[in-house]
């Protein structure tokens, strides 16, 4: 056997190899790069008076995104007070209802949606809801958030109900449980940890997105708790308005909001795999 | 309180001594069928209303919509090529630079990592996908449209400026820096998916490759991406989709050109991207109908691309985390 | 007194200390299985278009022990799933014949199944106790989800109740809340029918129930079984033709007929069976020449 080919070979395979685990840190060196940005720029302007306060007049110094915060936390909390429960609902079906073909219709279906952009569902609630309403407001983009929450949540709820062994449903029904009882009291609560992580999930998704609520939320430079009552600002809006707008003041509230944005999808994100992993 | 016994003396069909009877059982499946339902329903309501709102941009234009090159809410003269051609560039743009540090990084996360670095990492990628879209434009403005704008373009501009790609002033802003915040958004997607597809390679393949002296790259060369071929491909398309509807970063990096050219410097316009910058200002029912037309033809594209993906990924072992993206 | 071994080779040892404080094995009478016990007519099964079960009739005897016995794949499990109407938990599954519980047949037209499954209870192969709940709700389960119960203190006495009549009660009694995972096989097993139990049903079906234990615990399975059959009627499927050999009062035995559907070849008194079968296949089988 020629030592030389062999060498090239290992040669060969040394090379690709570097390659590949340098993408992997490449990767990760761009998530370290756009998050050391996000943190530099932002801490600067991260203080209480950023929390409590509203947005000031145009050109004016200070005040802060408070408005934007409890808007996010109203609209997202919305979405998932419809998207959570719809959505495991959805699972239930998928894991313990649908035959075969039905199934793998929704199930299709549900890959699809979750493909379609955010931006073309903000059309569709925009037209369905805002048109109708006359005007925008935080239920339109609740709703919106629902319709992307929905699919992701049917997915993954039907997969952790999946990975509930068979034999559990066997033992309640062999007592005499009815199959909605059975469901409900067992099949749910042993999948909980699953149900939980896809849950955060799914909250922490919708929560960073932004075209969905620009044609149904459309923002607020005031604050506002009227879910139905007129438009509702959000973190990400801020970030939008302000990241794109003419004032360094604004660029530098956008860098600090979208730090507070970022560090809560963060949490909630790992939380979600804790979740997983250790309770 | 005697249970047991007193049941014969109710007979097999008698009531139940919880609930309704049967009753509970068929309101549980009929809410449960109607939930599951719900995802059709609201697929076909989104197709069908988007339908509706184009009608009437459709018999405005009819097929020039398609091939229109001139979007000037003025003179209510609206086509769509631009953006359609912007938001294809952009995202093949963003596929060149993103699938081969992908694979490479999936193939390091499934085939080489030590077990102790492999969570960690894994973990790290997920919250990049995690990032919001706005967050990722924002840092996309003042960091990397800097960047682009000078060495990247002033680099290409000065060295390789014959080449139609590379013409023109580097402004930075443009189908170049569209395609690297795209890049940047479907990384972590194609690297996860890539890597579950890879990770289900049964370890026999391996042991057979390396039983046969194979060097490690020949390994997964011959053994492992064969065997998931239509996985990785399948994992490359669903980038392509979640490129093809991307809104936040592409708007706030693209520009606001609305032209075909080859040129990667000039500044553009995709689909989404028009939508963003111009829904809310469209002040009458033509200019809606034509972004809703627009919208339309945006979800057909991505549609297209996702069932054709979802044809191939379907059936290979998936992460919950990863389905919720 | 010639030993069983000593009467046909190979066939199984009956332990004589066993046997002599129970009743004599009797035949079973039709009139008393159709009053108080189970009885089986011309049952036939299906998974989709394969038949499991073909004519299968049977007579169980109200408070007394029936093994079902065979080898592998004759049908065994599927037939004992007819009684509680578990077969049709499978898609596909389907059932003609009659399963008559104390007269009632079943599978009548208007049947609650899940009336027919609070009177006839289940021990599976596995044990199968909830691992979300603890020791205590696990045994309250069938009581609390039924709907039967609700007060903490009846709760509370049947949960004990059950537990001591399982033979569990002495070793849980200190700690009824910790999770029933933490149990050992053994336990988790006695928890089962302790949870079964506490549904007070008439019928107890067994599937394999020792099969996942180790030979104490089942010993210890077994001296249960027999305690429960003073109020209980028993059926249980074995593998094992010693434990049937050693337990039951009667035994059927099921084959599998060429198109692999199961057959019920024999049933009668287990001394009976196990020492003057009347089917060459039983005797075949019992002594080990194949299966």
């Amino acid at each position: 056997m020629s030592g030389f080919a062999y060498r090239r070979r290992k040669t060969v395979s040394t090379v690709v190899l570097g390659l590949c685990a340098s993408s992997a840190f490449v990767a990760v060196g761009v998530l370290a790069l756009i998050l050391g940005f996000v943190l530099v720029n932002g801490i600067n302007s991260l203080n209480l008076d950023f929390f409590t306060h509203m947005p000031t007049p145009l050109g004016e110094p200070g005040g802060g995104v408070a408005n934007s915060i409890v808007g996010s936390l109203l609209i997202v909390g919305l979405a998932a007070l419809v998207g959570i429960p719809a959505g495991v609902g959805a699972g239930v079906f998928l894991s313990e209802y649908a035959g075969p073909r039905l199934g793998n219709v929704i199930r299709f279906t549900a890959d699809v949606l979750t493909g379609v952009p955010s931006i073309v569902v903000g059309v569709f609630v925009y037209s369905m809801v805002v048109l109708k309403m006359g005007h925008f407001s935080a239920l339109a983009a609740g709703i919106a958030l629902a319709i992307i929450m929905l699919p992701i949540m049917a997915r993954s709820s039907e997969e952790m109900l999946k990975l509930v062994p068979r034999s559990q449903r066997e033992a309640a029904l062999a007592l005499g449980i009815t199959r909605w009882r059975t469901i409900l009291s067992v099949i749910i609560p042993a999948a909980r940890r699953g149900l939980v992580t896809g849950g955060l999930l799914a909250v922490a998704r919708a929560g960073g997105e932004t075209a969905p609520l620009m044609f149904t939320a459309l923002g607020n430079r005031f604050f506002s708790l009227s879910i139905t009552g007129g438009p509702m600002d959000a973190l990400p809006l801020r970030i939008w308005r302000y990241g794109i707008g003419p004032y360094s003041e604004w660029h530098q509230q956008a860098w600090a909001a979208s730090f507070v944005l970022v560090m809560m999808v963060f949490a909630i994100s790992l939380t979600a795999r804790l979740v997983l992993t250790r309770r | 309180m005697q249970v047991g016994r007193g049941k014969s003396a109710a007979g097999l069909a008698g009531r139940r001594p919880w609930g309704t009877g049967n009753l509970g059982d068929a309101l549980a499946r009929a809410v449960f069928a109607g939930l599951g339902l719900s995802l059709l329903a609201v697929a076909l309501l989104i197709l069908y209303e988007l339908v509706l709102e184009s009608r009437r941009s459709i018999s405005a234009f009819g097929w020039a919509f398609l091939t229109g090159t001139r979007w000037d809410p003025v003179d209510q003269v609206f086509g769509a090529a631009p953006a359609i051609y912007g938001t294809l560039v952009s995202s093949v743009i963003a596929l060149i630079l993103a699938v081969p540090i992908s694979l490479g990084a999936a193939i390091f996360l499934s085939e080489m990592a030590p077990s102790w670095l492999r969570s960690p990492l894994s973990f790290l990628v997920e919250m990049l996908a995690a990032l919001p879209s706005v967050v990722l434009g924002l840092w996309g403005i003042y960091v990397l449209i800097p960047w682009v704008r000078d060495p990247v373009e002033t680099w290409l501009g000065g060295h390789l400026g014959f080449i139609p790609l590379f013409d023109g002033p580097p402004f930075g802003v443009g189908m170049l820096a569209a395609g690297l915040v795209l890049a940047i958004m479907v990384l972590p997607i194609i690297t996860a998916i890539a890597r579950d597809v890879m990770q289900a390679v049964p370890s026999s393949q391996r042991e057979a490759m390396v039983a046969l002296g194979a060097t490690r790259w020949e390994v997964i060369l011959g053994a492992v991406l064969p065997y998931c071929r239509s996985g990785l491909v399948g994992a490359v398309i669903l980038g392509l989709g979640r490129a093809l509807g991307e809104t936040m970063a592409v708007t706030m990096v693209i520009g606001k050109g609305y032209n075909i050219t080859a040129s990667l410097f000039q500044p553009a316009s995709t689909a989404a991207s028009t939508l963003a910058s111009e829904f809310n200002e469209a002040a009458y029912n033509l200019y809606v109908s034509a972004l809703v037309e627009l919208a339309l033809i945006l979800m057909g594209i991505t549609l297209l691309v996702n069932i054709l993906a979802r044809l191939l990924v379907w059936r290979v072992a998936r992460s919950p985390e990863v389905i919720a993206e | 007194m010639k030993t069983d071994s000593q009467i046909r080779p190979g066939a199984p040892t009956m332990s004589y200390e066993m046997r002599v404080e129970s009743e004599p094995q009797a035949t079973v009478s039709e009139a008393e299985a159709l009053s108080e016990g189970v009885v089986v007519r011309d049952l036939n099964a299906w998974y989709g278009s394969f038949q499991a079960l073909r004519e299968v009739s049977l007579l169980v005897a109200p408070r007394r022990i029936t093994a079902i016995i065979g080898p592998s794949g004759c049908g065994k499990s599927t037939l004992i799933r007819c009684f509680n109407r578990m077969h049709e938990v499978t898609p596909r599954a389907r059932v003609s014949g009659q399963v008559l519980l104390r007269g009632e047949d079943v599978y009548a037209p208007g049947t609650d199944s899940v009336l027919v499954r609070q009177r006839v209870g289940m021990v599976f192969q596995k044990p199968n106790p909830f691992p979300t709940m603890s020791i205590f709700d696990n045994v309250a389960a069938g009581l609390r989800l039924n709907g039967f119960l609700v007060r903490r203190s009846q709760v509370a006495e049947a949960v004990e109740r059950s537990l001591r009549q399982a033979a569990l009660w002495e070793e849980v009694k200190d700690k009824p809340n910790r999770p029933a995972t933490e149990l050992s096989g053994g336990q988790q097993q006695r928890l089962c029918i302790a949870r079964a139990l506490a549904v007070e049903p008439e019928v107890i079906l067994m599937d394999e129930p020792c099969s996942a234990l180790d030979p104490v615990a089942t010993l210890k399975i077994e001296d249960l079984m027999r305690e429960l059959a003073r109020e209980y009627t028993i059926v249980i499927v074995t593998h094992n033709m010693q434990q049937a050999a050693r337990v039951s009062d009667h035994t059927a035995v099921m084959m599998m007929a060429e198109d692999r559907a199961g057959e019920m070849i024999e049933f009668g008194p287990t001394r009976e069976v196990f020492t003057y079968p009347k089917d060459k296949r039983t005797e075949d089988y019992i002594t080990g020449r194949f299966g």
